[in-house]
């Protein structure tokens, strides 16, 4: 039973990860960028939560939406002022970019706004153990996933029941023609920053509530991870990323339970190595090929 | 082939030429220690910088894990002079062989996988030695190696920069050189030429793993310590910021990005404007990508071509 | 072939030659024979699978189905520098030059695998290496002399006409001393006149090198001119083969092309 409670730990870890990865994906099947400054949003969420609620007195369910809307307008602003201009250029230039946005806000948060040392984030409600048989699920880890889920079947229904979701899925595919038909790339560019970011803003306040210490640098490691998930998952495949993250949120929880703490990251990096030999296009990825 | 003979002799009585007058400065103590130590940590980011852009900048493979080769050939080194008592000199080769001995083995697996892959792939085995490190005990784990003798001066940083970065010039005017060049133009067009990609990407992976490897050996017998933490993906961000910066598919360019940006945290400390280092550092990055994305020297260098144009006839010699 | 003559054994031996992406089948049961000194036009309208299938004989794309041999011996399966490296050369119908390289280094790059020396040599500068790269250089030059592209050797080959960047990626894969040289849409984009020099020129390295060629091309009159035989794809299958008079007329050719604009020969 010991096995199960850890999937469900990683379970509810693997779906902040799926949060996050989501909008690495996005933006990478859009404009074929790694956003390594993508976990850094992740980590502005959880700072605009901690302060929805310490300062502004917020509950959990304006913090988030605060925390939302505030990454998304951040994700659209770093998009215009360091991507856009790039558009044209090499990839390696596109991702030494994105690390110098990286860095930027997080060392801007270290040394300018908020200062290096953690602080605490204030709980949104007492933490009750619910008993399923043995198994212990907290309420916490259940409004993790109950939010998760939600936001992911909003996403669902944007991407494909509505006119913009159309709009974003022709960009990925074929970014040309879909000027061609009349679509304002400009716009879905930013609209899918908007979204991706938003949901990296809500795992950020997601995480402050079950692990309550922020500070500064706390995105790089989830970031490295949901990259990581993402590509395993096949980047650019929405599908893929969810399946992706739960994925490296099980494998993570069962190592530290199971093996060692120590090892956890290495684990992590090892299985996207393996999968990548022998799929190289990620679980769900399709192999593209180059026209001769 | 005459021209290229007179270069390099050019080259190496200039660099005996500087050898004489740091010697000078730093045996009469107008340079001091502290000096002196910055001089040698640009020296070994040279090392560092041009073998990472040999991967890089003239294979045109994106690879980020390359601290974790410096970490290699730091460990092998420190290990067999205070543990064997090896000589230095063996013991900082064994440490590059070593290194480049996981470039091999790292290499040709990952190599077959192409662009974004490739550097998250690169990215995380430079992690999972980190982690391998923390996790071995006779290694130090994560407390790290202290102790480690010092055996690192300024002869022996400038006589490996100089001899590292002439090797690396060599490779690269040469046809392994021009054969990686090619894999980065247009691979297709290269596999049809006869060039075996995948050899090449791995024998320039190795080469430069070699060098970062000799590089941490220098590094661990200067500051004598080191720890798994040094050589982390932000230190492999390090060296590929002086790479781009200083132009990828250009050896000056990395020799003069490494320098200046080795010295811009010192700068920052002389104005007290220490803890904005990597604020500052961040911020003319990426000002470097929107306005001058070549880096300083594009893929030129800095050749004798320069002073021949003066009337004389056209320089129509091999680089 | 008389008969009581020996039959020779073909420089490439092409059968049932065939190959599936998913659902769609882009070459299916193509088969050639390709003896030495034949000169060969592979044509046919846009989309018909003609570098498809010199892909699939330059080992760029692995067959579904079918055989290629080389002298004999099978190349199915192999990489394609391995390929190179049995004689087989190739030029690419949109022009894949080393851009930043010089037009003497591009020509030095097939020359990578027939005049070899060691790291060891490279780092230490010894006499075999000087020796080689002596060598190298002189063969480039003479094979650029033969393209007349010796006067722009250090030029970079971003910055030649067009013409000339096609005329360099004919002598790029001739430095891989090919036995049988795959052109693929040779003449795209010159006008008559750089047509006219083209064919002789075709003529020229057949003759001087002792060449085979099959060759992809659009442009009739250089087909019609010097293809002694000539095979049609339409839809990945082979509609027709024969010698330029059989093909003008047949019907099924005709058909294959009506609609679409054809340079009349």
């Amino acid at each position: 039973m010991e096995l199960l409670q850890q999937l469900i730990n990683g379970l509810a870890l693997g779906s902040v990860y799926a949060l996050i990865a989501i909008g690495y994906t996005m933006v990478y099947g859009i404009i074929k960028l790694i956003n390594f400054a993508h976990g850094d949003i992740y980590m502005l969420g959880a700072y605009l939560g901690y302060f929805a609620v310490s300062t502004l007195h917020m509950s959990f369910i304006p913090a988030l939406l605060t925390a939302m809307i505030g990454c998304a307008i951040i994700g659209m602003t770093v998009e215009k002022i360091a991507y856009k201009p790039l558009r044209n250029s090499a990839r390696i230039v596109l991702l030494i970019t994105a690390i110098a946005v990286s860095l930027i806000i997080e060392h801007g948060m270290a040394t300018v706004l908020v200062g290096p040392n953690p602080r605490p984030f204030p709980a949104f409600f007492t933490q009750h153990n619910f008993m399923i048989g043995s198994l212990q699920i907290g309420n916490f880890q259940l409004i993790n996933l109950s939010v998760a889920i939600i936001l992911v079947l909003i996403l669902q229904f944007i991407v494909y029941k509505t006119k913009t979701g159309k709009a974003m899925r022709a960009t990925s595919f074929d970014m040309e023609a879909a000027q061609l038909m009349g679509i304002n790339i400009n716009n879905i560019i930013s609209v899918t920053f908007a979204i991706g970011s938003s949901l990296a803003g809500a795992a950020g306040v997601l995480v402050g509530m079950m692990y309550p210490r922020i500070d500064p640098y706390m995105g790089i490691m989830p970031g490295l991870k949901a990259f990581v998930a993402a590509v395993l998952g096949g980047i650019g495949v929405l599908p893929g990323a969810m399946l992706g993250g739960l994925l490296m949120g099980v494998a993570e929880t069962l190592t530290k339970a199971f093996i060692s703490t120590r090892l956890s990251d290495a684990i992590a990096f090892s299985i996207l190595i393996i999968i990548l030999i022998f799929r190289p296009a990620g679980l769900l990825g399709k192999v593209t090929r180059e026209k001769v | 082939m005459k021209q290229h003979i007179r270069n390099s002799i050019v080259f190496l009585i200039g660099a005996g030429i500087v050898y004489a007058i740091l010697a000078f400065l730093i045996e009469t103590k107008i340079l001091n220690d502290f000096y002196v130590q910055v001089l040698m940590i640009i020296g070994i980011n040279i090392i560092l910088a041009c073998s990472l852009n040999l991967v890089i900048g003239f294979t045109g493979q994106l690879a980020l894990g390359h601290a974790g080769f410096m970490s290699v050939g730091a460990y092998t080194a420190a290990v067999l002079t205070m543990n064997f008592h090896v000589p230095f000199l063996i013991a900082m080769i064994c440490g590059g062989l070593m290194a480049a001995a996981f470039g091999l083995a790292i290499g040709i697996p990952t190599l077959r996988l192409k662009g974004d892959y490739l550097a998250i792939t690169t990215l995380g085995f430079g992690e999972i030695i980190r982690v391998f490190i923390v996790n071995i005990d006779y290694l130090g784990g994560p407390r790290g190696l202290p102790g480690i003798e010092k055996h690192t001066n300024y002869t022996w940083v400038f006589v490996i920069t100089v001899l590292s970065v002439l090797a690396i010039r060599f490779i690269i005017n040469s046809s392994h050189g021009r054969a990686m060049i090619s894999v980065r133009e247009d691979e297709i067009a290269a596999e049809a030429m006869g060039i075996n990609t995948t050899k090449y990407k791995v024998a320039a992976f190795a080469i430069a793993a070699f060098f970062a490897g000799i590089g941490g050996g220098l590094y661990a017998h200067l500051v004598r310590f080191v720890d798994p933490l040094t050589f982390n993906f932000l230190k492999s961000i390090d060296y590929v910021v002086f790479v781009v910066a200083g132009g990828m598919g250009s050896l000056t360019g990395s020799i003069v990005g490494a320098t200046a940006l080795t010295l811009l945290p010192e700068a920052l400390r002389l104005l007290s404007l220490a803890k904005y280092r990597m604020l500052v550092y961040a911020v003319l990055l990426l000002i470097l990508m929107l306005f001058r994305p070549q880096g300083l020297f594009g893929s030129k260098e800095i050749s004798l071509k320069v002073f021949s144009g003066l009337g004389l006839k056209r320089a129509g010699g091999d680089k | 072939m008389v008969n009581g003559e020996v039959k020779k054994v073909p420089i490439m031996e092409v059968s049932n030659l065939t190959i599936r992406f998913g659902g769609l089948v882009a070459v299916s049961e193509f088969n050639v024979e390709l003896y030495k000194n034949d000169l060969i036009g592979l044509i046919g309208p846009n989309g018909a699978g003609k570098t498809t299938v010199f892909n699939l004989l330059t080992g760029v794309y692995q067959p579904t189905e079918g055989e290629i041999k080389v002298e004999g011996s099978s190349v199915v399966g192999m990489k394609p520098y391995e390929i190179t490296k049995k004689k087989i050369a190739r030029t690419f119908q949109n022009i894949r030059l080393f851009k930043e390289m010089t037009v003497i280094d591009n020509v030095k790059m097939s020359y990578n695998f027939q005049i070899k020396y060691g790291y060891f040599d490279t780092i230490l500068r010894t006499p075999k290496f000087f020796a080689k790269e002596e060598e190298i250089t002189r063969r480039s030059l003479e094979l650029l002399k033969v393209f007349k592209l010796d006067g722009k050797a250090y030029e970079k080959a971003k910055n030649l006409p067009y013409g000339e960047q096609r005329r360099l990626e004919i002598a790029r894969a001739m430095a891989a001393s090919p036995k049988l040289l795959l052109l693929d849409e040779p003449a795209a984009g010159m006008n008559p006149q750089e047509t006219h020099d083209l064919m002789n020129l075709i003529h020229e390295i057949r003759d001087n090198f002792d060449l085979t060629i099959l060759l992809i091309e659009h442009d009739m009159k250089l087909v019609m001119g010097i293809c002694e035989k000539i095979v049609v794809l339409d839809y990945g299958k082979i509609i027709a083969k024969g010698t330029p008079d059989e093909i003008k007329n047949n019907p099924k050719v005709i058909e294959a092309y009506l609609g679409e604009e054809v340079t009349h020969a």
